[in-house]
């Protein structure tokens, strides 16, 4: 009885949580939930009552929300948040309960009232009120310097390396006018300023072939005809997601992942995104038992699954993907008959002893399988160029390769900087002092900062590359829940003045987990940071 | 499990696997044609001249001499390194504060300075085509539609429909009254659609015209923005072109036609870029420009997916702050263009061959129905691909911008250098004249020109794909020749 009164009390809570953030959020409502049940009336009722409560509290938004649905209907047609899924009315999303008409049926093209902008609209107003995305703001607002604003925000939560700038700007000093300008008597204005091949000039594909396979440490040779160059790895991701699956489709992809994703993936393509969740016990490391799960609960929802999505090394969590794995999920995938995307866009910025192995490392000349397996690479992370937006499809599937070359005219990277970049990366020299050097940076500010963390009384999860922290504050936050973790976040943005990426923006199952770029700052920023944390870590105790 | 190529086809997406590139169309036949035997004045002088590409080049010493002149804007000097470090890791969608404000700037004088443009207001995108594709997914859901009138630009079909899964539904206009956009034509295109269950969300026009080369005047714009305003949807203006005008009247932004207009200017978004105007594709450089703030925020998140590189905007926030040489090129460019167009539509004159009356744009609308067969687009198509295989000239017809009658061609002319305008001209003067004389020759020896003609087309099955994005413009294309034109010439 006190069970069921206290699920009931929570109710509009989880209700909350469940709308707001999908089934990931409804999960984190559920762990606690056992933790309290299970004192009281044992593993068995721990489980079975959220998850009862879970299913009935779906099907009453379900009525809910049709009965929203039908009002949207009939006021505008473009008011419908996702307008291609809903359009392409194949989803049932628990068995049972049939999808409702409503939203199964194109938009009623009949009925006019007043016409406002398309259903996308709406979905990034909602999108931008992520912690995520009000952290970059605020950060961005009002920077922290030493000197000119002690009390500004620091920013551990954007992903740029700021450690090895010097390095590229040194060469550019001494090369840089020989790239475009080729001092003054040969600047060829014909290569720069007329249509060029959407998708990168031959050269530059050789040069980031070339640098691909250096970054790589040569284990893999990259053929340029296989490259296609877009204004970065988001138009990258959103071109092979465009390419791989339809509106309403969906691709498995592990948690925590980059909050970048969800718009990347799913907002204009009406692609949906399945969690597949890893844990703190296996140290966020993806296992294929979830990845069946997840596949199969998309199933009986009724979702076509097109592909998996990888990040490796991972962002947020920093792990690498061991080469049982990479072989495990080739089997899977070929198994399941679906692509692979994976994201190697922090492969040559990996920092630990472990070994960083590539998904096109797997790959025989004569392996039928290569036709699913897509590489995203971008120059923003390894060659610290954020700003020059140049990113990269790796595929071995020649129609994908066609379609996506035709795409890239919508994203295509500037002349230019085309120009720039090709004597940057045919520098071998060069480009080898920046990788070694980078990684040593890297591996010290990494340790630095896993240490500062530690005295503070906060572990983070062993990782080898990216630019990142993945640290565990669960002990700090009040209610073991999203929530909790929101009111730690909201503390370290506004009291200590330091932007973080809490895990809940990654679609961590578990809360309390936070990503913390270390690369942004100087040595000398660190016990700054620490400092700051501190204080909320103290008071964080106190109120608990 | 075997992963067959049909599989694998199947494994793929409806946008990667259907038409919506557009480049199947037979109208392609025309760039395969020129990229697989371009001309050369001196290496290949019998080669096909493009004249399908609207790429603006008569102003390039201009360029290259500002950056020349400039070389810190391209971060290559010693001076220019200093900004280094703040370009390279520079990853604000909102774009460089200068380039911003370099645009708006550019954005307003191109529109005489009546009107000033917020730089806050600028958004960023892949190129005309980016934007173009931006707006479209900010302002419809899939199956919505937007009127375009006709003719309209050919690549309107893939960069407004492709990915968004939208709609176009063309308003004919006619030569009858030099193809001006009526109220009446919008209305019944509008109802048309209404009829048809079509949910329609706006209007999008180029001003100038592409193809037509032509402005739309006061009154024209004027009764477009009431339309739009009495049936509450939106109008799109791409004014990619606005600075190629070259003659009166001048050209008038939709941004100064709604200042002294009672609407609802929520409606109103504007798309604009620098590969036209400034002759820099290469460079990628779109810009959406919405007076509703929602789509404006919308887009701006959209732009994410077409950057400009921060290299770039510096480079171009340093060329078009530069107002002396901004004034320059604006002025040296359009007496450039009236120049070139005079040259080709006067040449074309003398031998009776007519065009519409136009004074922007890279390209004219050329009148070649008395030259058709009989009325038909198929007689155009017949036409076109003789003018192609035969006069080596790559126009393209109207039928592939929709126009709604036969017979109009559109011919770019400022993508050549002088000496090249001489050969086409020369060409189209031979053609028309021998086109006289045929009138008296033989069936036999007509017959025998349309058989040379089947052979040359089905040549073209040799080249795919790639070709057919505009990158070959080089004169000295690397795809070797086919054996079949070789063995023609």
């Amino acid at each position: 009885m006190t069970q069921t009164l206290y699920s009931r009390t929570r109710s509009p809570e989880i209700e909350k949580e469940i709308a707001g953030g999908g089934g990931g959020a409804a999960m984190r409502v559920i762990v606690p939930l056992q933790g309290v049940v299970q004192g009281r009336g044992g593993l068995v009722l721990g489980s079975i009552i959220p998850c009862a409560l879970f299913y009935f509290l779906q099907f009453y938004l379900k009525r809910n929300r049709k009965d929203t649905d039908d009002q949207n209907n009939s006021n505008s047609s473009g008011q419908n948040p996702n307008p291609r899924s809903s359009s392409y009315g194949k989803l049932s999303e628990l068995p049972g309960l049939t999808r409702s008409l409503s939203r199964g049926l194109p938009s009623p093209r009949s009925l006019r009232g007043p016409v406002f902008v398309s259903g996308r609209v709406r979905g990034i107003v909602k999108d931008s009120d992520s912690p995520y995305y009000v952290g970059l703001r605020r950060a961005k607002e009002d920077p922290y310097d030493e000197l000119s604003n002690p009390n500004g925000v620091i920013q551990l939560g954007l992903a740029e390396n700021k450690l090895s700038l010097d390095l590229v700007k040194h060469w550019l000093a001494d090369n840089a006018e020989q790239a475009i300008l080729r001092n003054g008597k040969e600047l060829s204005i014909s290569q720069i300023v007329p249509y060029q091949p959407f998708d990168g000039s031959m050269e530059f594909k050789v040069a980031v072939a070339g640098f691909m396979s250096q970054v790589m440490e040569k284990a893999v040779s990259f053929n340029p005809s296989q490259v296609v160059l877009t204004a970065g790895a988001t138009p990258a991701i959103e071109i092979l997601s465009f390419c791989l699956a339809d509106a309403g489709n969906a691709f498995l992809v592990p948690t925590p992942y980059y909050p970048g994703f969800d718009r990347d993936i799913k907002w204009r393509t009406g692609v949906e995104i399945i969690h597949v969740p890893c844990r703190s016990t296996d140290n966020f490391n993806l296992s294929i038992a979830a990845l069946d799960q997840a596949f199969d609960q998309a199933k009986k929802r009724g979702l076509k699954v097109r592909g998996i999505v990888i990040s490796n090394p991972s962002n947020p969590v920093g792990n690498l993907i061991s080469r049982g794995t990479l072989y495990s999920l080739l089997d899977f995938a070929r198994e399941k008959n679906i692509h692979i995307i994976s994201n190697e866009l922090l492969a040559g910025s990996t920092h630990g002893n472990e070994e960083f192995v590539s998904m096109a490392e797997l790959l025989d000349p004569d392996d039928s399988d290569r036709k699913r397996v897509h590489i995203v690479y971008g120059l923003s992370k390894d060659l610290s160029l954020p700003g020059f937006w140049v990113g990269v499809i790796y595929s071995y599937n020649e129609e994908v390769l066609a379609a996506a070359k035709r795409l890239a005219r919508f994203s295509s990277i500037s002349a230019p900087t085309q120009c720039l970049l090709v004597s940057m990366l045919s520098d071998a020299k060069f480009v080898q002092t920046l990788i070694t050097i980078n990684r040593e940076r890297l591996q010290s500010m990494y340790a630095q900062f896993v240490a500062g963390l530690k005295k503070l009384g906060v572990e983070c999860i062993k990782s080898s590359g990216g630019f990142y922290c993945w640290a565990d504050m669960s002990g700090l936050i009040r209610s073991y829940n999203k929530k909790g973790e929101l009111e730690l976040w909201d503390k370290l943005l506004n009291i200590a003045k330091v932007n973080v990426t809490p895990g809940s923006s990654c679609h961590c199952i578990e809360p309390g987990w936070f990503r913390f770029c270390v690369t942004t700052l100087t040595e000398k920023d660190i016990p700054v940071v620490m400092d700051r944390i501190q204080k909320v870590s103290e008071t964080s105790k106190l109120n608990r | 499990m075997e992963f067959t190529r049909k599989n694998s086809r199947q494994l793929l997406s409806k946008i990667a696997t259907n038409d919506g590139h557009g480049e199947n169309s037979p109208y392609f036949d025309g760039w395969k044609a020129f990229d697989s035997n371009p001309f050369h004045p001196t290496q290949n002088p019998h080669g096909v001249i493009q004249m399908g590409l609207a790429e603006n080049q008569l102003c390039f010493d201009l360029i290259k001499k500002w950056i020349l002149e400039n070389p810190d804007a391209s971060i290559c000097t010693a001076e220019g390194i200093d900004k280094f470090r703040d370009i390279a890791i520079f990853q604000d969608y909102h774009g460089l504060k200068e380039f911003r404000e370099g645009v708006a700037k550019f954005m307003g004088r191109v529109g005489g300075n009546r009107v000033t443009f917020d730089p806050n207001r600028i958004v960023m995108s892949g190129g005309a085509t980016g934007a173009n594709e931006t707006v479209m997914f900010c302002l419809a859901d899939p199956g919505d539609a937007f009127l375009v009138p006709s003719p309209y630009y050919a690549g309107f079909a893939r960069d407004l429909r492709w990915r968004t899964g939208l709609d176009i539904v063309p308003v004919d206009c006619k030569s009858s009254n030099n193809f001006r956009i009526t109220r009446a034509a919008l209305e019944e295109a509008y109802e048309k659609a209404q009829k048809s269950n079509i949910n329609v969300k706006g209007v999008i026009i180029a001003n100038p015209s592409n193809p037509l080369g032509t402005v739309l005047d006061k009154e024209t714009t004027r009764s477009l923005v009431s339309f739009i305003n009495d049936k509450s949807i939106h109008l799109v203006c791409d004014e990619i072109y606005a600075a190629t005008v070259f003659g009166s009247p001048r050209f008038i932004s939709i941004a100064e036609i709604i200042q002294d207009m009672d609407c609802d200017r929520d409606l109103i978004h504007i798309v604009y870029s620098l590969s036209k105007d400034m002759g820099f594709p290469g460079f990628r450089v779109g810009i959406v420009y919405s007076f509703n703030d929602d789509v404006m925020n919308c887009a701006r998140k959209m732009s994410s997916f077409g950057l400009v590189s921060s290299q770039t905007q510096f480079l171009l926030a340093a060329m078009l702050n530069d107002e002396e040489f901004v004034g320059n090129f604006l002025r040296e460019s359009s007496k450039r263009l009236a120049k070139r167009h005079n040259v080709f539509t006067k040449g074309l004159e003398r031998v009776g061959i007519s065009s519409l009356k136009s004074h922007a744009g890279l390209f004219f609308w050329m009148d070649m129905r008395p030259l058709l067969k009989e009325q038909t687009v198929k007689a155009e198509i017949e036409l076109w691909r003789v003018i192609i295989n035969k006069v080596k000239l790559n126009v393209s017809p109207g039928s592939s911008f929709q126009c709604s009658e036969p017979g109009w061609f559109r011919v770019c002319f400022a993508n050549m250098d002088d000496e090249t305008v001489e050969v086409a001209l020369e060409r189209i003067r031979d053609f028309v004249l021998q086109g006289k004389e045929k009138n008296h020759a033989s069936e036999k020896s007509k017959h025998w020109k349309n058989q040379n003609l089947r052979l040359s087309f089905s040549s073209s099955r040799l080249y795919d794909e790639s070709l057919m994005s505009p990158h070959m413009m080089s004169p000295h294309s690397p795809i070797p020749r086919s054996p079949l034109v070789r063995a023609r010439n």
